[in-house]
């Protein structure tokens, strides 16, 4: 690489070196003829709104219903109670409630619009070069029927941590990241997914949801303290019967509180625990540093008030994933798009890893297409269409179904059959899944979405409306396979 | 077309360094693939340079506090108008590398990227071919 020269450095002609980073002016090669924003292009199942600017999970349903128990149920108060309260005791009732339900509305939405600390997926150069370092860490010989375990253990303030390698985003795990199956992402600091905020709760959001717990306990307390002293007063006047036909609306309050008030308030002081001795609902989940397994928890500062401060009013880290950002056509893609071949074509270096991923790609579909008769009944479609597939339309197709997820069918059991499936099928799997969806559903696409010169992606499309329900049982059983595979 | 820029021979990349916990730190250890490319120690002054404004983002003191209490109290709407500590590091981070590929690595062939492009996983250094003007050396 280095010819003999005068010394260990010499000038060396490196004027075509561009030192400033990548702009979005330069003219690619390849003329993009629709610049895309990086979340039209990410590969976890995630749900973008307002051209990126807010990021949940997939399913959302749940979502809908808390907004619906706050509104309604605040709403109500607002109209029925507030007034004889406002009148009969003093106006400040109202106001404290006003301003409880704008901090509960604000959290809420600001933990469920906002990124939850997810880490973005290797790129294929970083990808190769981890694996080549891990043959090696391996003995390269290292191979046969199991991958060898991937960890790596590293020391934090005396306590050994295992870091794990997640076969999905192809990167070591971080301490204290978990890669959640619900989203399909690695996230920092990964606390649990919460359906009733319908987002993943990990470190850059974790202190809204607090906030979010804290202040809905407060409210259903003031609202259930509030309707019940209404009724009461009521009742002073005219009888109880005749309190509750006046304000029927404060009996439903009643019950909606009084059921709330027992698990949010419970959550609440869960999470102070877990705040207070540093700790993720995760790791207390599994007991990773509790006393009876001799550890101790190596992040914890030692002292409840830091713990808490650090938790609360700590710095708050900027997103990775750059969502708004625009795609460079020249920047090497994360591994998502299964068999290796980045989407907007393929640097030099990557080129002898692309025809390895065919090989196992093609291999893979082999076995997929003589396993699946045992799941499902049509299997002559899949058989005969998936080797044409990774080639034309992985490279247009699945730029805007990666993101885009529709609520996915309900899953089915994982059905455990004799497959030897390798991980890689998952992000597969995803085109499948969200490509079914495009057509049909997916109104505001820009011009172009679908590939031009792709006329095999059509005719597929149609076979994979047909397939839904087969793909998402195929799924769930690749899924409960890798998870025994990938211990 | 000819290639605008120069051909790539490789990449290096520097892992994180966990060992102080999940703080944002690199390891130090010289790759050798930069050998004969670069000063070990300018490069372990880089990193070094690096790790030290991670650490400054993420401190926690007065300012962070201040910042985080008055965040809760506008019920974070101050976000909207103002930056956050962290990301006035983050850009001054990346003016220093950009500072450091011109004065130190470009001329030796050589590219940092920002780690922030990288999810700060890696310093990903592009290690560029030898396209020296001598003749049969």
């Amino acid at each position: 690489m280095t010819p003999g020269g005068s010394g260990p450095m010499r000038e060396r002609e490196y004027s075509q070196i561009s030192t400033h980073s990548s702009s979005p002016m330069e003219s690619p090669q390849k003329k993009q003829p629709l610049a895309r924003r990086k979340w039209q292009v990410f590969p976890g199942r995630n749900k973008f709104f307002c051209n990126g600017r807010i990021m949940m999970a997939r399913q959302i349903g749940v979502f809908y219903l808390t907004l619906v128990l706050i509104l309604v149920t605040s709403g109500l108060f607002f109209t029925f109670d507030c007034p004889y309260l406002a009148v009969k005791i003093t106006p400040a009732i109202p106001v404290v409630g006003g301003i409880l339900f704008f901090f509960v509305m604000g959290t809420l939405l600001r933990t469920s619009f906002s990124d939850p600390g997810v880490l973005p997926r290797a790129t294929p150069d970083e990808a190769a070069d981890l694996e080549r370092q891990i043959d090696i860490a391996n003995g390269s010989s290292a191979g046969g029927y199991r991958p060898p375990p991937r960890t790596k253990e590293v020391v934090i303030n005396g306590q050994t941590v295992k870091l794990k390698y997640c076969f999905t985003c192809k990167i070591f795990r971080p301490p204290r990241a978990s890669h959640c199956s619900l989203c399909d992402n690695c996230v920092e600091r990964f606390d649990h997914h919460c359906p009733w905020v319908g987002n993943c709760v990990g470190k850059r959001n974790y202190r809204f949801f607090y906030m979010f717990i804290l202040s809905l306990s407060f409210l259903t307390i003031f609202i259930f303290a509030f309707v019940i002293t209404h009724v009461i007063l009521r009742s002073q006047q005219g009888g109880f019967l005749s309190a509750l036909k006046d304000s029927p609306a404060s009996v439903l309050e009643a019950v909606v509180c009084f059921f709330a008030v027992w698990s949010i308030v419970g959550l609440s002081g869960f999470h102070t625990y877990l705040i207070s001795s540093n700790q993720t609902t995760n790791e207390d989940i599994k007991g990773s540093w509790s006393s009876k397994r001799g550890n101790y928890n190596p992040y914890s500062y030692g002292n409840i008030l830091t713990n808490c401060c650090t938790a609360l009013c700590g710095p708050l880290a900027p997103s990775l994933i750059d969502r708004r950002g625009l795609v460079q056509a020249d920047t090497p893609q994360p591994a998502a798009p299964s068999n290796g071949i980045t989407m907007y074509g393929a640097t030099q270096s990557q080129s002898n890893m692309c025809d390895q991923d065919q090989c196992i790609q093609s291999t893979k579909f082999v076995l997929q297409a003589a396993a699946t008769p045992l799941l499902q009944t049509e299997p002559s479609i899949i058989g005969g269409d998936e080797p044409p597939l990774p080639g034309k339309t992985t490279i247009g197709a699945p730029c805007a179904t990666l993101a885009h997820g529709q609520p996915t069918p309900p899953s089915s059991m994982p059905n455990l059959t004799a497959e030897t499936v390798l991980t890689d099928m998952i992000p597969l799997k995803e085109e499948y899944e969200g490509h079914q969806f495009l057509t049909p559903e997916e109104a505001p696409s820009p011009p172009g979405m679908l590939p031009a010169g792709s006329p095999i992606t059509h005719s597929h499309t149609m076979h994979m409306l047909n397939l839904a329900s087969q793909d998402s049982l195929h799924e769930d059983s690749v899924r409960g396979l890798v998870k025994l595979s990938s211990v | 077309m000819r290639q605008q820029q120069a051909a790539v021979a490789g990449k290096v990349f520097v892992q994180r360094d966990y060992t102080n916990g999940t703080l944002c730190q690199f390891q130090t250890k010289f790759p050798p693939e930069l050998e004969n490319r670069i000063d070990r120690q300018q490069f372990e002054e880089t990193v070094r340079t690096l790790n030290n404004l991670y650490a400054e983002a993420e401190k926690l003191g007065g300012q962070s506090y201040l910042e985080g209490c008055l965040a809760c109290l506008t019920a974070y709407t101050i976000f909207l108008c103002m930056e956050t500590h962290y990301e006035k590091i983050l850009k001054k981070i990346t003016k220093y590398i950009q500072e450091q590929n011109e004065k130190v690595y470009a001329p030796q062939g050589l590219l940092l990227t920002d780690p922030l492009e990288r999810g700060l996983r890696v310093i990903e250094i592009t290690i560029y071919e030898d396209r020296s003007m001598s003749s049969g050396r």
